[in-house]
Order: C-alpha cells, then structure tokens, then sequence
C-alpha cells in the first residue's frame, strides 16, 4: 500500500550569518546551520509516526515542512502522493491543504484570546466557505468538552482544556494527517493521560493519522506505531516502540532511554551521559555522536554512517547492535505491564 | 556553623498556612502543611499546577509576593524559627543558610555579569573571606558542579554557556556560601533528558557529599523517583502524603498519588489506554467541602463529602484519607 506521508531526503539549512555590514567590516563567512539533513520515512495511512529527539535535532523543522509551513532546501513531502512545493493544479493543492491539521504545544499562544471558541474551531472551514452549522458544538462534544462551551473565550479554560480545543479546531476540517508537535509537553500528568487518550480514540474514530513529535520518550512510546530518533537533524535509528526500547541499536537511543527517568528507578545509581548535543552549526566529523559515544571507534570520526536496514527497522551506525541498556528493565512497574 | 544536634531537622514546616485575600474572599493556597527535612536527605514535593508546591518553597525562603502571607504555622530551620524573620534578617538567612535553583537557568543570572563576578559577590556578601579567598572558593565552586577548566570560565557571560551548563552555574551560586539547606524548583524542567539525568546526579552527589537537606519541587514522577528519598504529594494546597520514596510509587495508599502514578505514561507501558484521573484540579476559590480531592475520587463516599480527610499513618509515612487504599486492600 502506498504510504499517506512519503518524506524523501529532506534537508533543510538556516543562514544564520551576521548581518552583511557586520561580515563585511569584522571579514566573517557566512554562516549555514543544517536543522534538517538528508531525512527520509513514511508513514502508512492511519497510523502515528513519532520523532524523539533532544532540542536541536530538528524535529520541529521536519514538522513545519511536512505542513508546508517551511520549504524545504532539498528533498520532498508527499502527501497522498502531491508535493505541495512543486505542485501547480491550485484543486489539488486545496485537497491535500485541507487534508493536513496540526496541534501545536502551547495551547496558551496558540488559540487567539479575542475570538469564541465557535469561531476558532469552525475557522478551517469557514475559511474555505465551508457551512459551519452545529459544526463547533458538534466537535466540541466529540473532544469531551459542553455544547455550551462554543460561545466562551480560550481564557475561560485551563491547559487541558485549552489542548482541546485545538484538537477540536484541527478536526473541523476533516483531516487525513494531523501533525502534533509536542501536543502535551505543556500540560500536567493526569491532564496529559486525559488529552493522549482522546487523541488515540480519535485516531480509531476518524482513521487519521499522525506524525508526533516529541521529546518524552515515555509519552512516544505509548502512542507511536513507528519511531524515527534524530540526532542533530539526522535520523539515526527507526523502529516499532517494543523493539527500540528493548532492543535499541544506535548508542544515542540507548542513551536516551537509559537517561530518561523511571518510576521504578528510586534508589538507582545513574551514571549520567556525557556530553552535550554539539554546536550544529560546526558539527562533528563523520558520526556526530562519535565525541558521546561509549562504543566510537576510529572509522567513526572519519566516515558518516548511513542509514541501513538493521532486523525489522533502520539504523545509522558503524557498530549498530553492539550496543547493551545500561538499566536492566525488570523493574516493578515493568513486571506489573507484562502481567 | 549553628549549633544543632543530629536529630533536629534540618527545615521543619509545623502546619504552614499561606492566605491570600482578595476581593472575594481569601484564598488558602498552603493549607496546614507540616513535614521535616533531615540532614543529607532530599524531599520530592510533587503535584499538578496550582497544588501550592512552589508557594510552600517560597513561603519557607520568605518570597511571597504580597499580598500572600503566612498566615499559620510555623518555619523551623535547624530548630530556629524563621517565618516572622524581618526583611533584613531574612537576607542573612538565604543564600547563606538556604540555597536555591530555580527552573529556568536564564534568568536566575544576571546577564551583564560575567559568572566568576557573581560567584565572588554571594561568598563576600555572606561569608568572612579575602577578595583572593573568594575567587579561589568560586573555582572551586565552579569545579565541583563539573564545569571544565573552571578557573578560564570564571570571566564567561551566562549567555556563553548551554543550558545545562548555566543551571550548574546555578547550583555553584546557590551552595558558594556553605547552605545547610536547599530549595531546587522545577530545577531540570527546562533541560534536556540527558542533561536532566546530569543535573539530578549532580544534585544526589552533593547533597550525600555535605549532608545537605533539599527539597526538590517537581512535577516529574520519574525526577523524584529517581533523587528523592522521601516524597511530599501535595493536592489543592494540602498534603495528600509523605512517605519514603518506595512506599509513594510502590504502593501508595491515597487515591489521588495512585492515579497520579497510574497516569504516567511510563506505568502503564504496553495498555492501549493510559488510566486517567477524571476532571480537573478545582480552582482555590471553589473547593469542595470536605477532602478536597472527593469530586475525581473513584473511592469518595457520603463522609468524603462532608468532613475534611483526617490523617492515617505515623510520622514518617501518613496520608490524609478517610479511605487509604493500603486499609481496604489488607482486609479484602
């Protein structure tokens, strides 16, 4: 089957030079940062694809350009088979526009304070002439909020709430693809379980799909069918959750869940990573992990590993598998998930 | 150093009670909250936005923005009382006897002083030292959070560092005058998790290493589970429970931590449904009657309702319920 998002070797590079008199008069070069570099994936139709990475690695990059909010420097976006970037049938670019939504973290800056809720959610359609009759309440019961509630303001919520209003507002449309960018990261446990629940009920519901991006890799592997892991815009590992968090082969993922703090871990000794993600406007030569990586060896510095086929996923590594969890997971809370 | 003896706690809250009053009525954020912080030991104070966790860290260090007050209770600091401490009284107690980090690393620094400057101005404000004394004490300082080559950083601007790097800086500033105490707010919130990982190791390693008490404010089971000794859940301005780390994610007896751990992504690894605490925290203007926690309880019953919960449990591990979970589950 054809995948509903087919991303094909997507680079995207920022100029970040100082202004032209200041380069001229101090003699600097320009200068290029590389958010996005060489990405490829699909996602099949009705499934969630998630992004883990730290700040810097470029996941939100890959977002805005997968919505067409940024242009890509190289590669292409897919949707349903259109590129919306070279694309010139204005029909076809309505459709598939139509067919993308996205949720944004921070629902505080992303619902404007002077419109009514009716008219924030009923905005995708309305903006496409679209009738908008009961459309709002009817969205507004669907997310689990009142009726009544279509004719507030967005300061008479809380966070939660507020998150679902943009759910709301990102299924007026009827989307196929919902891009959610660190859809819960702003909002607390209990309210995150409520809003991640609603969002995998409405996956079933209206067969959509969703490209997650996000950093909490408790909350990734929870909802994605498939998770791509970047590291300073590069993918370096993609797996099914159950494989990559039980078997993963690239050392930075191995890191990353060793790292990521656990219930059951009271009283554990961590030794914490080393390093730092490294400046990504110089980074390192052939692996950038090699500076952070316990496994690097000499072919690591000198040559950049591409992104292979490695048992069911894809891994970017010189010594892909070699890699061990530090935390033998057998903890309590993981007994009690296996029971 | 203040004379106290070994079995003095360190910080000693005795029912704190913190009023707001506003136009329509006065607002209770910190109610008749009370728990002791020995040497060495690190308190996790979890709960969700608006659950009083930093309101009670600002009452002990005496930051309430008026017109917040302490309105009850009592602060013990190494047996002393010091919530009725006057402006300048208080200024001798904090940063020189309590130290604290706040989230967001930023702007806890002044960014029009270089980091060896601000070190050296919190040793000379509080501690008897020579100018040379107190850069040697900020390199020092410096080295011990795992800054490299500390003594060429110390002319370093906060906007030259990382952000894991500055919330070192940070503790540095916070522990340069020998506290005996330390408040840590949110303090890995803003960070990466690799970062973060370094940061609460940091925290551990230093609080062993000079038997330093902490409270660590934070809204990550996982950070509290993996630093804490002991565990304060607060809820609606009020102790839910406090208990030895294990008891509070293993098996927690109120109804309001075990959904609390239930709902983490993380416990319920592998179920199609994440399990969810209904509604939301009430606002402090409208609690409920009786235990404040009745409305989203799957245990609440008619007494619930009413009366306010009492306390079950001794000292060391207790919780305010009228129907803890351990209770029932021994009995069925």
């Amino acid at each position: 089957m054809k995948p509903l998002v087919s991303v094909q070797s997507l680079t995207r590079v920022f100029d970040v030079s100082k202004p032209w008199l200041n380069r001229v008069i101090e003699r600097l070069p320009k200068r290029f940062l590389t958010a996005v570099s060489d990405v490829s994936f699909d996602i099949p139709a009705r499934s969630t694809y998630a992004l883990v990475g730290e700040s810097g690695s470029g996941k939100s990059t890959i977002g805005k350009m997968a919505v067409g909010l940024l242009r890509p420097s190289e590669g292409r976006v897919e949707i349903d088979g259109v590129d919306l970037v070279t694309e010139s049938d204005p029909t076809v670019i309505d459709r598939i526009r139509t067919d993308i939504q996205m949720i944004f973290q921070d629902p505080f800056a992303s619902l404007n304070p002077r419109w009514r809720v009716r008219d924030i959610i009923t905005e995708p359609v309305a903006a496409r002439g679209g009738d908008v009759t009961g459309l709002a309440e009817r969205l507004l019961l669907q997310v689990g909020l009142a009726a009544e509630d279509a004719g507030k303001y967005p300061h008479q919520f809380s966070g939660g709430q507020r998150q679902r209003l943009c759910v709301a507002r990102a299924l007026a449309s009827e989307p196929k693809l919902i891009v959610c960018d660190e859809p819960t990261s702003a909002l607390d446990v209990s309210v995150q379980a409520q809003v991640l629940n609603l969002m995998s009920d409405l996956k079933d519901e209206h067969g959509l799909t969703y490209l997650f991006i996000s950093h909490d890799l408790t909350v990734v592997r929870h909802m994605a069918d498939a998770i791509g892991v970047l590291y300073l815009g590069r993918l370096v590992e993609e797996a099914a959750p159950d494989d990559l968090f039980t078997r993963p082969a690239h050392p930075y993922t191995a890191m990353l869940i060793d790292a990521a703090p656990k219930l059951d871990a009271f009283g554990r000794e961590v030794t914490p990573p080393e390093g730092e993600i490294p400046d990504p406007i110089d980074p390192p030569k052939g692996c950038a992990f090699h500076p952070r990586c316990p496994l690097a060896i000499a072919k690591c510095s000198a040559e950049r590993p591409t992104l292979q086929p490695f048992g069911r996923g894809r891994v970017a590594c010189h010594r892909a598998g070699e890699v061990t969890l530090e935390s033998a997971q057998t903890g309590p809370l993981r007994a009690r998930a296996d029971a | 150093m203040h004379l106290s003896d070994a079995s003095t706690p360190v910080l000693s809250l005795r029912d704190l009670t913190v009023d707001i009053p506003t136009r329509h009525g006065t607002l209770r954020p910190v109610d008749r909250v009370s728990w002791d912080i020995h040497a060495g030991e690190i308190l996790g104070v979890v709960g969700e936005s608006g659950a009083g966790k930093s309101m009670t860290g600002n009452a002990v260090i005496g930051l309430l923005d008026p017109p917040a007050h302490i309105s009850g209770g009592e602060v013990l600091l190494e047996g002393e009382r010091i919530d009725h401490y006057t402006l300048p009284q208080m200024r001798r107690v904090r940063g020189k006897r309590i130290g604290m980090v706040f989230q967001d690393p930023l702007t806890s620094l002044n960014p029009l002083l270089t980091v060896g400057e601000q070190l050296e101005e919190t040793i000379l404000r509080h501690l008897p030292v020579s100018r040379d004394e107190a850069a040697a004490r900020a390199i020092r300082g410096l080295d011990e959070v795992g800054i490299p080559s500390a003594k060429n950083r110390m002319g370093a601007y906060p906007h030259e560092f990382s952000g894991g790097m500055r919330q070192r800086v940070v503790i540095a500033l916070a522990l340069c005058a020998e506290p005996t105490f330390l408040i840590a707010d949110e303090p890995t919130t803003a960070l990466d998790v690799s970062v973060q990982a370094q940061i609460t190791a940091l925290l551990k390693r230093l609080c062993r290493e000079r038997g330093m008490a902490a409270m660590l404010v934070t809204h990550d089971m996982g950070v509290i589970a993996e630093t804490a000794d002991r565990v304060a859940v607060m809820y609606a301005g009020r102790l839910a429970e406090i208990g030895p780390v294990s008891e509070i994610v293993g098996r927690p007896r109120h109804p309001y931590t075990d959904g609390l751990m239930a709902s983490t992504p993380a416990a319920s690894a592998g179920q199609a449904r994440l399990r969810q605490i209904p509604g939301n925290m009430p606002r402090l203007g409208k609690l409920p009657q009786g235990c404040a926690f009745n409305p989203r309880c799957p245990r609440a019953e008619a007494k619930c309702r009413q009366d306010p919960a009492p306390r079950v449990g001794d000292a060391d591990a207790r919780a305010a319920c009228w129907f803890p979970i351990a209770d029932t589950g021994a009995a069925a």
